[in-house]
């Protein structure tokens, strides 16, 4: 009668299972190969009153999570972590917005959700690791293990997971990150999972309207944590040199970088949002050669391993930057940045100037496939 | 996307697992089923027709209704079929309201299910008062305390039979002799009791007892309202004036036959089955004693005979359930609500547990179906989950979890 998993001792693996078709694989796949598994979902998001089929973390997605386990043959459980969520993911999303940023919740939603609190709870649990559906690869280097993009570079998502530490990531498995996505798609449909043909889910998975929209709500539903809105007057729009071009045709927090519709300037010229000034609440405006700027300045460096050597002909440790999820890399010198570096300051200098540094965003640094480190833009340089 | 279940392999923990949850829902009798089977399958009738498909419907009700009544010592015309506990809590609430026309004062135990607390709240929503009783550290809401909260303007009081989370039984038999001669009706949720200790309408001398099938091996979606002669009563679900006028909608008669087969076994089975759970209950607790630091919530204060509550401090009670779970062992961390509770338990809380210790406890609840046999291997897998869980995890936070 006894208890199948009483007295195992074969690792097991917690896989987190949003309902989405990669992490449904992603189970999936490693039932089929005997290994032990549970599936453990995160129930993150309050999305009552939305149509939220198809969108992470919904109620109808945990269903579905629930319903691949049962195909993979694996136990499910749904964890509460939507307080933790709203405080480390949400609320810092709504103030970097509050505060002229342009945020990257994903980045603080895969690193500290997934590979702290849900690796700590699936160790209370038993298990030693926990697998996701990420597209990165973690492969063994000389000095330990090292994360790589994935094979699949439309579908790479190692920008998201810099922040992990190297304890993590020997706790972390992505079995996808070998696969295209084609693959895994053509592998659920294969195998009759529930959700092989559903829609890729989105970026900011809380947000189901305008973004701006959810932001101001945010402010004005919960007063306790946000204050109130710092302004509803429209922000000045001025040029980059001091011209000023008269009100916008919204307040300050309703711009980010690079952003080009919606300021409300006529005339002729493309004008896009150069920077944003919260006290002031300004905008700064330029053409779209405006945005070029030689470098960054970042902080809360971190590095997944051992720091790399600096290069002395450049002056700072050569490698690529990526400075949005999608950018395809410039190669760039990093260097700690003046007697502020205790605080993980850093200039990163690009080779090539680039357009729209966006402060909130992801600086994340790669050498090859590797992925090194990174820091979170504050400026452009 | 199929909508079918497509379960290509039974989950690995399925196999051989057992049952000590019974608090959540009991397996239905193989004897319940055999007597529902010809109302789901041959026969077919609506109670309500003239015709003998509609008279065979109906006298299979009339069998089950008399079953049930017999079970608490009621009269059949007194007992209404429904769906479920929270339908006639709703409905009995919604009754008292109506009638006083939502003026007066209500009384309720601070650990109600939530269909009364919503309910009280909804009645405070539409003007009434509500005083909330909260229970003793005992887990025994004292019946002197409900007795001084009573008004002349007092239209209802409601106490359950037992808790559903501690298994504590309640003086509802010492308040309602108080509120009868003062015209007070008395409800008592009789949810958790009913097929597990003997209940008897009249011992208890209430006015509204509420059961529902689906905890003593009846059919989920098979509840009864019992509503004592020449109560005033008005019913919130109209349409075409089923079960007296009481509760409209045409009757679910498999559901109802299976909840008076079960009546009728638990009525037979009661001293055996009191016997069984309690000797396999007090193994279990017996047995606790090896785990260090193992409370038992509300020891020594009447209780059913199969319910446990127990905190292990330092031990993670939603992990603990997720590690017995992966151990064959199904249990509970208690009753939090499925449109989400991240707070500790409020009955925990109210019975002055700390939040830690609330957050570490669990509910165990043995059934019919349980064999003294199966505790001491079932001792020894909480023992090694326990002391893994106390070796890893500062507390994490709970989960959801459905509501008994």
């Amino acid at each position: 009668m006894s208890s199948p998993a009483h007295g195992r001792q074969r690792p097991l693996t917690a896989v987190a299972m949003s309902g989405g078709l990669d992490s449904s694989v992603t189970a999936w796949l490693l039932a089929e190969k005997g290994e032990a598994c549970i599936g453990l979902s995160m129930l993150l998001w309050d999305h009552s009153g939305e149509a939220t089929h198809g969108r992470c973390c919904g109620a109808l997605d945990l269903g579905d999570a629930q319903r691949v386990a049962r195909q993979a043959g694996i136990p499910h459980y749904t964890l509460r972590m939507d307080e933790e969520f709203r405080s480390h993911v949400v609320d810092p999303f709504v103030n970097d917005y509050l505060a002229g940023r342009t945020p990257s919740p994903c980045v603080n939603c895969n690193t500290w959700l997934k590979f702290d609190l849900l690796l700590e709870r699936a160790r209370a649990l038993g298990a030693d690791s926990v697998a996701t559906g990420h597209y990165a690869r973690i492969l063994e280097g000389p000095d330990g293990l090292e994360l790589h993009t994935a094979l699949d570079p439309d579908k790479d998502q190692s920008y998201y997971l810099f922040e992990l530490t190297a304890n993590q990531l020997a706790a972390a498995r992505f079995p996808l990150g070998e696969m295209t996505k084609g693959q895994v798609r053509t592998l659920a449909r294969e195998v009759g999972l529930v959700v092989a043909e559903k829609a890729e889910s989105m970026e900011v998975c809380f947000v189901s309207g305008s973004i701006q929209e959810f932001v101001e709500g945010q402010v004005a539903d919960h007063p306790d944590r946000f204050g109130s809105l710092p302004t509803t007057a429209p922000a000045e729009a001025v040029r980059t040199d001091g011209q000023a071009l008269g009100p916008s045709s919204s307040p300050y927090f309703r711009y980010t970088v690079g952003q080009r519709r919606g300021v409300g300037i006529g005339g002729g010229e493309k004008l896009y949002v150069i920077g944003v000034q919260p006290e002031a609440n300004q905008v700064t405006l330029g053409s779209q050669d405006e945005l070029l700027a030689p470098g960054l300045l970042g902080e809360r460096l971190h590095w997944i391993g051992q720091p790399p050597t600096a290069d002395p002909e450049h002056g700072g440790v050569r490698l690529t930057v990526k400075i949005r999820s999608h950018h395809p890399g410039v190669a760039a010198t990093v260097d700690k940045a003046g007697e502020e570096s205790g605080e993980g300051l850093v200039a990163v200098r690009f080779d090539e100037p680039q357009r729209g540094i966006a402060p909130g965003q992801a600086a994340v640094f790669y050498r090859g496939t590797r992925v090194l480190g990174g820091c979170w833009i504050r400026s452009a340089l | 996307m199929p909508l079918s279940v497509t379960s290509h392999k039974v989950d690995s923990v399925a196999m051989n697992a057992l049952y000590f949850d019974n608090n959540a829902t009991t397996p239905l009798d193989r004897r319940v089923a055999e007597a529902m089977r010809p109302w789901m399958w041959e026969e077919h009738g609506n109670p309500a027709s003239i015709h003998q498909f509609g008279r065979a419907a109906r006298e299979a009700v009339e069998v089950a209704r008399t079953a049930v009544a017999r079970l608490i010592g009621a009269a059949a015309p007194e007992i209404v079929f429904n769906s479920s506990g929270t339908e006639a809590m709703n409905a009995v609430f919604w009754s008292v309201g109506s009638i006083a026309e939502f003026k007066g004062h209500v009384i309720f135990s601070a650990f109600e299910h939530p269909a009364a607390q919503a309910s009280a709240d909804r009645l405070e929503s539409f003007g009434m008062e509500v005083t909330r009783i909260p229970p003793g550290n005992d887990g025994v809401v004292p019946a002197e305390a409900v007795i001084a909260a009573l008004r002349p303007d007092t239209k209802l009081v409601s106490l359950m039979l037992a808790n559903n989370e501690l298994g504590t039984l309640q003086p509802v038999s010492k308040v309602a002799a108080t509120c009868r001669p003062l015209g007070v009706p008395v409800l008592t949720d009789a949810v958790q009791a009913v097929g597990k200790v003997a209940v008897d309408v009249e011992q208890l001398g209430v006015d509204f007892l509420i059961l529902g099938g689906h905890k003593f091996h009846g059919p989920v979606g098979s509840a009864a309202l019992w509503i004592r002669k020449g109560t005033p009563f008005e019913s919130w679900m109209i349409g075409g004036s089923q079960e007296r006028h009481r509760r409209s909608g045409t009757l679910n008669v498999p559901a109802i036959v299976g909840l008076g087969r079960a009546a009728e076994l638990a009525l037979e089975e009661l001293p055996h089955r009191i016997r069984q759970l309690g000797a396999i209950r007090d193994r279990f607790e017996a047995g606790l004693s090896r785990i260090p630091d193992a409370r038992i919530h509300c020891r020594d204060a009447p209780r059913l005979p199969h319910t446990s509550h127990i905190a292990f401090l330092g031990a993670e009670g939603e992990s603990l359930t997720i590690r017995l779970d992966l151990a064959g062992y199904a249990v509970s961390t208690g009753a939090a609500c499925s449109s989400g509770v991240v707070e500790p338990s409020r009955t925990l809380l109210a019975i002055g547990l700390s939040a830690a210790e609330a957050l570490a406890s669990i509910r165990v609840s043995f059934g019919i179906t349980n064999h003294e046999e199966e505790v001491d291997p079932f001792l020894a897998v909480l023992s090694e989950s326990v002391a893994a869980l106390r070796a890893v995890a500062p507390l994490a936070s709970t989960s959801t979890s459905a509501v008994d």
